[in-house]
């Protein structure tokens, strides 16, 4: 376990704090009901869905677990957690699946 | 009279958002495990999850700060995932804009994906509901939602505190994420989106100061608008 030097967890909660509100207060605050431009709203859109996925795939590759050596295992795991939520579109189905498939790895790689 | 409508809209919301306690419900409780195997005390957890309020910013800055990630990309690449929240923000607008701003002040921090998703429906199906009864119906959404999260915070960072670390708790980070992806697939769009931000990731991931996530994911966002942008105009195509 590395902790986490105080300074710059601060620093990170702050600056989410300040700037998770003005995202959310930006448009029901200020701008009011002007329209944004369509390219952009376009690109906001798929956010979530593109950084999420950029963040995840490096973890799923290289497991922290194994220290970095890429495994079959949890790559199927992910796999799996992935294509419950896709095709049941319940989150909490998907959490339940990978969580019970983690647990069925961490039992058979001992 | 009007006292009593948007009582009972506040009791309405809290009514429809109750449900989403247990979504809420686990994942705070994940993030106050993992902010305590990542270190953190019960203080730090329940600070972060009241000031932040936004799960997948949390978990986002969270996995970022144990990789030694600087400061400003932990910052972007957490609002850029909490970007959908301004969306929410402007699409609530035309409903709750001419609310007097302390109210639009205090709602903008009860803007989550809850809230927003429960209360965009009810104002569309319901255009004779009056500004406050909106108001009402909103903060009711999130009645038991963000008391949820914050008490699931504290007791998953006191659990947190006495999982053994073999336990290898680090890859459930991942799967979390996973489990809310999924879901927000809905169209071809979105799917390109996260097939490019995925391919893009690989070889990025050796790009210095995690850059890599912030070049897959912009990668991943053009993919979305561009397939989006196609699709659109195979549709009219097709019709035509």
């Amino acid at each position: 376990m590395n902790t986490l030097d105080p300074i710059t967890l601060w620093t990170v909660i702050i600056g989410l704090a300040v700037g998770s509100y003005l995202l959310r207060f930006a448009f029901i605050g200020l701008v009011g009901g002007r329209a944004m431009p369509d390219w952009l709203m376009r690109h906001l859109r798929y956010t979530a869905v593109a950084i999420i996925p950029a963040l995840v795939t490096p973890l799923v590759a290289w497991p922290a677990p194994t220290g970095g050596t890429p495994s079959l295992p949890h790559v199927a795991v992910a796999a799996i957690t992935l294509a419950v939520g896709y095709f049941t579109k319940h989150v909490l189905l998907a959490m339940g699946t990978g969580a019970a498939s983690f647990v069925l790895l961490l039992y058979f790689s001992g | 009279m009007a006292t009593t409508t948007v009582k009972s809209a506040f009791w309405r919301g809290l009514r429809d958002g109750a449900p989403f306690v247990l979504v809420s419900g686990p994942f705070g409780l994940l993030f106050g495990v993992l902010a305590a195997e990542a270190g953190l005390i019960v203080p730090e957890a329940l600070t972060f999850s009241l000031a932040v309020f936004a799960g997948s910013a949390q978990f986002t800055a969270l996995q970022l700060m144990q990789e030694n990630a600087p400061i400003l990309i932990v910052l972007i690449s957490a609002l850029a995932v909490n970007l959908r929240v301004a969306m929410y923000s402007a699409s609530l607008t035309p409903y709750l804009g001419a609310a007097p701003l302390w109210q639009r002040a205090i709602a903008a921090y009860f803007t989550v994906d809850q809230s927003y998703a429960l209360s965009i429906v009810k104002f569309e199906s319901e255009p004779e509901m009056s500004v406050p009864e909106r108001m009402a119906y909103f903060f009711g959404t999130n009645g038991l939602v963000a008391p949820g999260w914050m008490v699931a915070t504290i007791i998953g960072a006191l659990i947190g505190a006495q999982v053994p670390e073999s336990w290898g708790l680090d890859f459930v980070l991942p799967l979390a994420f996973l489990a809310m992806i999924g879901p927000m697939l809905r169209t071809p769009a979105h799917l390109a989106a996260c097939f490019v931000a995925v391919v893009t990731a690989l070889p990025a991931a050796a790009l210095p100061y995690n850059l890599g996530l912030i070049v897959a994911g912009l990668a991943g966002m053009m993919a979305g608008a561009q397939a989006e942008l196609w699709l659109e105009r195979r549709l009219k195509e097709n019709r035509a």
